[in-house]
């Protein structure tokens, strides 16, 4: 397994505000807006910076997502951000209708995603926004795994032509990619190569993933650790390319397993290889309040239940082998 | 610049237009499309500065107008291809399998003319802001245009929009509400009554006007009046009183019309009603 030594913790979210920033200065094209929530997504390093390119809309998500999908008539390139609750959810038909279906090149900046949100509770966690947005018709969906590759996923969008929906969180978490590395809009990123098992995982799960790699490296199980951070569209070569060599899946996400990263895989595996797969995410069920840590536990969201997802997934492959 | 009688000649044509369209297709929003025709006639063939030969989807350097009420798009799509987005012809192809011409507008089949799809309601205003924005951004001195249903002001992301523009000084819109008084289930009186919509604006920072949108000499020279009150640290809305169905005697009056195709005989009947002075399509 290889090793990924890390110095320091931070959270994705201050990858995003950091990202924006540079952009600011690099394009004076980029413009941004919140919805009363500048000092939880960062974007006030922004809003100091470039005052006339910052748009302070209020408790108003909904009047927020269709001001970003006019201003990009005139070229402009929106950053609207709020909850990843209110960035979806919230907002589903002006983002459907205004946004995706009209084409227009707004990035939708989420922060507080999934259940490590934490304190607040359920009414904010949520867990089904890659499914919502995946769903839509030309609509991008990212979800980076730390602070580094959130920044670098935030330079790239503003690139990109089209809707995007970028998808962040609160917690601190191991910085374990490189500060330059360059970000590719749907394309994979193997951390660890083996034959055993093939583990796809997005988001902050993709550090549980290397730490599920280690303990499973001290059974003699090698894994494929594949970081999925573009969900749709999805490397579908990179996925077929592990499983046609480990011929089991699991993957892994802070998601409920209905409608994000693991229908997703499931979706090409049934089309292309049907292969054994097991799901970590939150199992059709409302997140609570709790700590980050607490929360991951009790949701099975940690290292140890990958690493028992593999053990049950690599059984039910044998299995298949010597039927 | 264009008479009051040669708009009204061709506001008449646009009736035509709506009526055949909604007839062929079978389907469509025939009343408020006949009650808005005069003032989209008067903004599209006096107020606006376009430039509908090469339709580029920035409008800089264009007014750009907004439909909210995206369900009125017989009235829209007549408009454009009078004023030459497109060819009158295409007309026929209205809510027909592989058309540009959708039920509601949208911009996912390229059509000339359309900067943004619409139908569900709500939406449009909110729209306009972020054009008016981005305009003030480019130091672009353009104006930006926005219709809105009254039956539309019942949905809450209106008053997001109204709060928005009113405290933010975005003034260079001119939003206008079809005060026709009707919706799908009965008269808004009936459904949700929205009281006086005037104050309402005015307590949000606007600058509220009241129009007779079936009267072209009152529309052009509210239109006017409009725009020369634009950057005045306020928002413009123009409260438009209009009639459903207006120049369709049988169509006038109800909100019968307001989701119903004419059959063959109510067809002859309107256009009747209707001169013809541009040719059909």
């Amino acid at each position: 397994m290889k090793k990924y030594p890390y110095t320091e913790k931070k959270d994705t979210r201050s990858g995003f505000g950091a990202g924006l920033l540079e952009l600011g200065r690099a394009n004076p094209n980029i413009v941004a807006l919140c919805a009363d929530l500048t000092g939880s997504l960062k974007m006030d390093a922004f809003e100091k910076e470039f005052p006339e390119r910052f748009f302070q809309i209020g408790i108003a998500e909904a009047n927020m997502m269709c001001i970003a999908a006019g201003m990009t008539i005139g070229g402009k390139i929106p950053f609207t951000g709020t909850f990843a609750n209110f960035s979806t959810g919230r907002v589903y038909d002006q983002i459907r209708q205004s946004i995706a279906y009209s084409g227009k090149n707004v990035k939708i900046c989420a922060s507080h995603a999934g259940i490590t949100l934490g304190e607040d509770g359920a009414t904010h966690q949520i867990l089904e926004d890659i499914g919502m947005m995946r769903m839509l018709p030309g609509m991008t969906v990212i979800n980076p795994c730390d602070y580094n590759q959130t920044k670098a996923a935030t330079l790239a969008i503003a690139n990109f032509q089209g809707p995007v929906y970028l998808r962040f969180g609160r917690p601190v978490v191991p910085i374990f990619t490189p500060a330059d590395q360059k970000f590719e809009i749907g394309k994979a990123v193997t951390f660890n190569e083996g034959a055993d098992v093939s583990i796809f995982a997005t988001g902050h799960l993709v550090w549980k993933a290397i730490e599920a790699g280690e303990l499973l490296a001290a059974k003699g199980i090698e894994a494929d650790i594949i970081n999925i951070h573009t969900i749709k569209p999805l490397d579908v070569a990179a996925v077929l390319k592990s499983v046609r060599k480990t011929n089991c899946v699991i993957t892994a996400e802070e998601h409920q397993i209905n409608g994000g990263l693991g229908d997703a895989i499931a979706h090409v595996l049934s089309s292309h290889h049907p292969v054994p797969q097991e799901f970590i995410g939150v199992k059709d069920s409302f997140g609570e309040s709790g700590t980050p840590e607490q929360l991951m536990k009790k949701y099975g969201l940690e290292a140890i239940n990958i690493v028992e997802a593999v053990e049950k997934v690599m059984q039910r492959k044998n299995q298949r082998v010597t039927m | 610049m264009k008479t009051v009688l040669e708009l009204e000649k061709i506001a008449s044509q646009v009736r035509r237009d709506i009526v055949r369209q909604v007839h062929i297709a079978n389907s469509g929003h025939p009343g408020g499309s006949l009650g808005c025709a005069d003032f989209l006639v008067a903004l599209y063939f006096r107020q606006m500065k376009i430039d509908s030969s090469d339709f580029k989807m920035d409008g800089v350097g264009e007014d750009l107008f907004f439909l909210s009420n995206g369900h009125i798009s017989p009235a829209f799509y007549s408009v454009l291809s009078r004023a030459g987005y497109f060819e009158v012809s295409e007309m026929n192809t209205f809510r027909k399998i592989d058309s540009r011409l959708q039920g509601h507008p949208t911009t996912h089949e390229h059509l000339p003319g359309v900067r943004i799809a619409s139908g569900s309601l709500g939406q449009g205003l909110s729209v306009s802001i972020g054009a008016s924005l981005s305009k003030k951004l480019l130091k672009d001195d353009k104006l930006v245009y926005c219709l809105c249903g009254d039956g539309e002001m019942e949905e809450g992301q209106i008053w997001e929009a109204v709060m928005y523009a009113g405290a933010k000084k975005v003034d260079n819109l001119i939003a206008t509400i079809d005060v026709n008084l009707q919706q799908i289930d009965g008269s808004v009186e009936h459904v949700l009554p929205y009281g006086d919509l005037k104050p309402k604006f005015e307590s949000f920072g606007w600058t509220a006007l009241e129009m007779d949108g079936n009267n072209m000499q009152n529309t052009i020279y509210t239109l006017d009046l409009a725009k020369s009150l634009c950057g005045k640290k306020k928002p413009i809305v123009i409260l438009m009183k209009t009639e459903m169905g207006q120049g369709v005697d049988f169509m006038m009056g109800s909100h019968k019309w307001h989701g119903i195709a004419p059959n063959a005989e109510q067809t002859e009947n309107a256009l009747s009603q209707l001169e013809q002075t541009l040719g059909d399509f």
